[in-house]
Parts: structure tokens; sequence; C-alpha cells
């Protein structure tokens, strides 16, 4: 009991700060949405002009990507803002209350995962009106991956902060994971256009599985192979990113 | 209150391990004010780290407020309050609402978080304050409301990582004051500093620690005493006479030996002020006149130049 109390204390400090100062938020949000306006548009042409693309239209295919990109992009960073606190103090200040380590942690996780979610519902809202169509039950299942995806990357990008405790090691750090993540995951066009060395580079990242998982749950196809490998391959994600969270706020001289 | 046998810790670096605290054994009981005085890297805060739970120890045992620092972490943190050296709040947040978060956090309720929590801000001189963000607060604001965070759960042992640091003088005399109220409400303070003023005007007893080891430990007084007496400073009226005094204050009674400076001659002796008459009496007998006469009390400065062949002053601050 104590453990669900002290991390929605964390949480909702945390969200207060988010909220007192949203600059952040509407960026992280600005980002996808000029995706979706700027470089949307071009894909009904290379859809229409590529062979061996998975079924769905643009948007189908298009979507999902932006959402798993958000996911990790809105949740890598977040690393900063624990530097920040670290050098202020509040880590070394709440670390010597009996509150649990790890709802530390948890707290600040769930507040990233609220944030995501609610941009990651906005940016699939303002999608429709360009043409987006999508089951319900799809959008709900690929927004929980994100909501889950957001907490993998949370957990390791605080976990790499408390343990550089620097902006200046923590920026080439992240970006040197995430941005190869990315650019192996088939978000911007599919990996089934890729040639053979691509696809088999990028058959080794698990956010290829799970942006092919989030293309099929827009599609409506959720009892598919590719649904079950896109949830297997987030479970790992998040599993990871827990396990490597909880150590590295659990240790003592951290 | 606290008890250290053998704390020590080594961290492991590029160029080697580093250590920091080479096993230190200390006790604090109910009630004191005690000061752990040293120079920047002696020792002070990684020792203030490890019995506040916040750094294992690689060697060594301590009990802090009745519990084991290994098997009871969770015991020693709700007993204890901690001001680090940095700071604990964050600029953004709202004074009022760290506080009775942090609060919380030690499983208090909303309304006697903040209850509590004002009662701190009018104890601290901080009213009127409650709704400002911790960024607009001046320095010595700043420092108040780190020890109103570390006081929020009413801790019988306190401790404060270089209370003062970086304060002014009226601000680092005020804050004095507080310290002085709280252990006159009962708690036990453990404080580290490097300033010899501080550790002199605030404590009952000092711990001198100097690479990682406690050399010295005692009251500011009985520190004091231990450098072999006060220095009592002549200056004469003609320096050519200097031979003659020196030769005067080294047959005094437990006198050091004496220096001379242009025209000044300088000595160490115990109890300087009753041994001043008869030396001024005997230097008046062979014709020597002065033209001031100085007796000056060993300073903490002294002790730690006596116990480790360096001044404090010469570290740089903060």
């Amino acid at each position: 009991m104590s453990f669900l109390r002290e991390t929605w204390i964390v949480f909702s400090r945390a969200l207060r700060l988010s909220l007192r100062n949203p600059v952040w938020v509407v960026i992280g949000l600005t980002q996808p949405v000029l995706y979706l306006a700027l470089f949307g548009p071009l894909l009904n042409q290379v859809v229409a002009a590529t062979p061996g693309l998975p079924p769905g239209d643009s948007w189908q295919i298009f979507v999902p990507g932006l959402l798993v990109q958000l996911g990790i992009f809105g949740a890598a960073f977040v690393g900063f803002g624990l530097v920040a606190e670290w050098r202020a103090g509040v880590i070394e200040r709440m670390r010597v209350t009996p509150a649990h380590r790890l709802a530390l942690l948890l707290g600040r996780v769930a507040r990233d995962v609220l944030v995501l979610l609610v941009q990651a519902l906005l940016l699939t809202l303002v999608a429709i009106p360009f043409g987006l169509r999508a089951p319900v039950g799809g959008v709900l299942l690929a927004l929980l991956v994100v909501g889950l995806l957001g907490a993998a990357f949370s957990s390791l990008s605080y976990a790499a902060a408390l343990q550089l405790k620097s902006e200046d090691a923590l920026a080439p750090l992240l970006n040197g994971i995430a941005v190869p993540l990315l650019l192996l995951s088939g978000i911007l066009l599919p990996m089934s256009i890729a040639p053979a060395w691509l696809r088999t580079l990028s058959d080794a990242n698990p956010v290829k599985w799970v942006v092919d998982g989030v293309r099929a749950f827009f599609l409506g196809d959720v009892a598919t192979a590719t649904a079950v490998w896109g949830l297997l391959a987030t479970a790992a994600l998040v599993a990871v990113g827990l396990v490597v969270g909880t150590r590295t706020f659990r240790r003592e001289s951290a | 209150m606290i008890h250290a046998d053998g704390l020590a810790r080594t961290f492991s670096t590029r160029t080697g391990p580093v250590e920091a605290v080479r096993g230190v054994d200390l006790d604090v009981k109910d009630g004191e004010i005690v000061g752990f005085l040293g120079p920047n890297g002696a020792g002070k805060t990684t020792t203030l780290r490890m019995l506040t739970t916040l750094l294992a120890p690689t060697a060594g045992t301590a009990t802090v407020a009745g519990c084991d620092l290994r098997a009871d972490p969770v015991g020693v943190r709700r007993r204890i309050g901690y001001v680090a050296q940095g700071g604990a709040s964050f600029a953004e947040a709202r004074a009022g609402e760290e506080v009775v978060d942090q609060a919380r956090l030690y499983g208090t309720s909303r309304t006697a978080a903040a209850e509590r929590g004002r009662e701190l801000f009018t104890r601290l001189e901080l009213d009127g304050l409650w709704e400002r963000t911790c960024g607009s607060l001046s320095g010595g604001q700043r420092r108040r409301l780190d020890i109103v965070l570390g006081l929020i759960h009413s801790p019988q042992l306190v401790f404060l990582d270089e209370p003062t640091t970086g304060l002014d003088p009226q601000s680092r005399a005020n804050l004095w004051g507080h310290v002085r109220a709280l252990r006159d409400g009962g708690a036990t303070i453990f404080l580290t500093t490097h300033y010899l003023e501080e550790a002199d005007a605030l404590c009952d007893r000092i711990m001198v620690i100097d690479h990682g080891l406690i050399v010295a430990e005692g009251t500011p007084e009985r520190l004091k005493r231990q450098v072999s007496g006060d220095a009592v400073v002549l200056s004469l009226a003609d320096p050519t006479r200097s031979g003659d005094v020196i030769g005067v204050v080294a047959a005094m009674p437990g006198a050091g030996t004496p220096s001379a400076q242009g025209t000044q001659v300088e000595v160490r002796v115990p109890h300087g002020g009753a041994v001043l008459p008869g030396l001024l009496r005997d230097l008046d007998a062979i014709g020597v006149d002065l033209d001031a006469v100085e007796v000056r009390r060993p300073t903490l400065d002294d002790v730690f130049l006596s116990l480790t062949g360096r001044s404090l002053r010469e570290q740089p601050a903060a």
C-alpha cells in the first residue's frame, strides 16, 4: 500500500511540474503533427506506386509508425529532467526518506506515460481529417503499446541519467541508441521494401516488430502472428527497461 | 545516537581506488551538536552520506538513531533528517508544495504535512513564501527551506552538510540561532563545516577529519588547549634588543621556542594572560621598551595546523 501511495506522490508532483511548464509537452506533440501534415501527403503517391507494401492505405501504414516514434522519442529524453532534479538535490532528498526506491522511479515513469498517451490520442484524432480510418479496438491496443513502450524508454532514460548525471554525456548516448532504433524500425517506410541486408539488420531491432504489430492493429488484424510478435517485443522492451531502471534506482551508491 | 566503528569508503576511479574515508570511529550522544571539521576533500560529506544511508560503506558498521545502518536502512531513514550541501529544492516547484510532498513521503497526511510545514516556515522566518517558487527565493531563504525539508518529519537526529556555505555573515549567524534552537528542542545535530568560527560558535564537540581519518576530537576549548598555550606577541620599540627579549621569554616555564620577526617577538606559553605581568616586569628590569603587547588565544585553525601541519585557511572555499 505504501508503495502505491509513494508512487502516487512522486507521480502527482512530477505531473504538476509538467503542467506548470507545458512547453515540452507541446513541443513533443508538434513534431509528429508536423510529420503528419508535411510528410504524410507524400506517402499517398509512394504507397500507390510501390509494390510489396503491407496491406492498408498510406495513413494506416504511416500513423502507427508515428505513434511508435512518439513512444520512443517522447520518452527517451526524459532523463534530462532527472539530471536537473539530481543537480538541485531533489533525488538525494527523496532518497533519504523511507519511500521505496522503485516508487521514486515509477512515479516519474507514470507521469511520462500519461503525457505520452494524451499526445498519442491527439495525434490519432488529428490524423482522422487527413484520411485515417482504423477500427477503435485496434487503435486502443496501439495506444496501450505506445504507453508500454514509453514506460520502457523512460525507465532506461532515467537509469542512464542517474548513472551519468550529466546532460553532456546523456545526449550522445540517447541519440546514439534512439536514432538507429528509429531508422531500423521501418517507421517512416515499411521494411518490406528494404534490400535484404537492411531487412536482416532490422529484424534484430525489437522496435521493428512493435511497429509491424501496431500496423496490424490499425488494420484490425489482432489475432495474427504479426500482432502477437509486436506485443511480445513490447513486453520484452518493458521488462528490460524496468529491470535496468529498478537496479539503478536501488543501487545504494547511485 | 550515533555509534560508528571503522566506517570506510573506497571509490574506484579510472586512476585506481581512492580511499575517501579510511576507518572512522565516532560516538554522538543525545542532544549534542557535534561538528565535523576539515578541509574540502577530507571525507566529511562521504562519511555523512554513509551515515544517512545514501552511500554503502565498503567496511565498518554503524548504529544510527538506534537502527543498524546495513540491516535496517529504512529505520534509519525514518528517524533522521538530512540537509545536503548542494540544496534540495527544485527551482520551478513551489516552496509549500515541495514541503508537503516531502512530508507525505514519510507517511504524513496532506493536512498534517501542511500544518507542520507552515509551523516550520514561521519558525525559520519564511512566512509569506509558501506559494513562491523555490528559484525566486534568496540564498538564505532557500537554505532555510532546505532545512525545513530536512525537519519536516520531526527527526530526532539531524545531519547538516555545510549548512552555511555561501551565505552572508548575517544569514550565517541567523542560521546558527536556528540550529541552537533545534537542539534546545531536543534534537541531536551532526554537522560538517570548514568554517572554524562555525565549529567554535555552534558545536559542543568537534571531530577534526583529515585525509579520511579523525585526527582529533573534543570540545572546542579542549582542542584549543592542546595547542601548547597562547601566543604572546611583543612589539619592541628598539628591534636591536630582540636578542635580550628572546632570552627572557625563553626562560619562562613552559615556553616554546620564541621567534623574532622585524620588531616583533612571538612565543607560545601556557596561560599567557597570567605570565604577562611578570614578563613585563622582567623586561622593564633589563630596560626594554615595548610599543605593544598582544596575547592571542589559540584558534581552531591553530589546532588544525598543529595536528596536520597545514592551515585550514589555505584551502579554497567550496
